[in-house]
């Protein structure tokens, strides 16, 4: 019974694996957060290793992982796309200027329906997709320099060989 | 004359009533949904209670994709098929929940045979004291 205890104290529950992983990505067709930018299509990043990063202006923690998105995406080892869920469009901007935009395209996905196709829950998400556009790994929270290091670059390398 | 502007009126009302009961009928179809999505947001409420965003969104999801004609199992699937069996309230009986479902009868059948056979041992006991 206490070992039960010990090990149902330890899981997370707010962590629910993903059933799309090692599936297809939804294809989305979204319009950019900034204005007169064209549309963002996912089958447009077909044969690249990419990361998908879900946030929101409103959301707490993703003000909290934006220092490790900066760096990943100073480190240019995928292209990082942001998913801008739920929010609007003016808040977008201002926040992207306020803190920094790590993001090499921004979709804007002012009702969540891109979201829902993704299963996202909460934000910050991140999802690494692979060349054939599969889904590789989801991340649920906020991104923190350990998981950059340790996570994220391996699994972009091994891909990126694959 | 007269009739026919009643004709008319009538026509009128009764197809307000029924796009109203249609109305009311998808909405009814939306709750019955909405009752065995779990809230993923706020997990121990169904996205029928719930006001999370989240909810809210799929509840909207629900309501468009049952008014385009697909039956609440295919709702229900396409939430599956994103959010994983997580996204239901009442867990599906599968390999994977088996022990949900099943583990309270284990325990429930492990404690009463220890209690039986705790209960038989000390009658033993006693019976031998008896004895002497």
């Amino acid at each position: 019974m206490l070992v039960l205890l010990g090990v149902g104290l330890r899981l997370k529950p707010q962590e629910i694996p993903s059933p799309l992983i090692g599936k297809r990505a939804p294809e989305i067709t979204l319009p950019q957060v900034e204005d007169g930018r064209g549309l963002f299509r996912s089958s447009d990043m077909r044969g690249k290793v990419w990361v998908l990063n879900v946030w929101a202006s409103w959301c707490g923690p993703c003000r909290a992982e934006h220092p490790a998105l900066l760096e990943l995406s100073r480190l240019a080892v995928a292209p990082v796309v942001g998913l801008n869920y739920n929010d609007q469009r003016g808040d977008s901007l201002q926040w992207l200027r306020e803190v920094g935009n790590p993001y090499n395209v921004s979709a804007f996905d002012g009702d969540g329906k891109a979201g829902i196709e993704f299963g996202v829950y909460g934000v910050p998400e991140t999802f690494v997709i692979d060349k054939q556009g599969l889904i590789r790994l989801k991340l649920t929270g906020p991104v923190t320099q350990e998981i950059v290091k340790d996570k994220l670059l391996p699994l972009i390398r091994e891909l990126d060989h694959g | 004359m007269v009739k026919r502007w009643w004709l008319l009126l009538l026509l009128f009302f009764a197809a307000a009533a029924s796009a109203a009961q249609d109305a009311a009928q998808l909405e009814r179809r939306v709750n019955h949904v909405a009752e065995q999505l779990r809230c993923l947001v706020c997990q121990n409420q169904s996205i029928a209670d719930s006001h999370a965003q989240l909810a809210l969104d799929l509840k909207r999801e629900a309501r468009l994709q049952l008014s385009q004609g697909r039956s609440e199992q295919e709702v229900i699937d396409f939430m599956v098929q994103r959010y994983g069996d997580f996204v239901l309230y009442r867990p599906p009986f599968k390999a994977i929940t088996m022990v949900l479902w099943l583990g309270p009868f284990v325990v429930l059948a492990a404690g009463s045979t220890a209690l039986l056979y705790n209960l038989r041992r000390r009658e033993l006991r006693e019976d031998a004291l008896e004895e002497v």
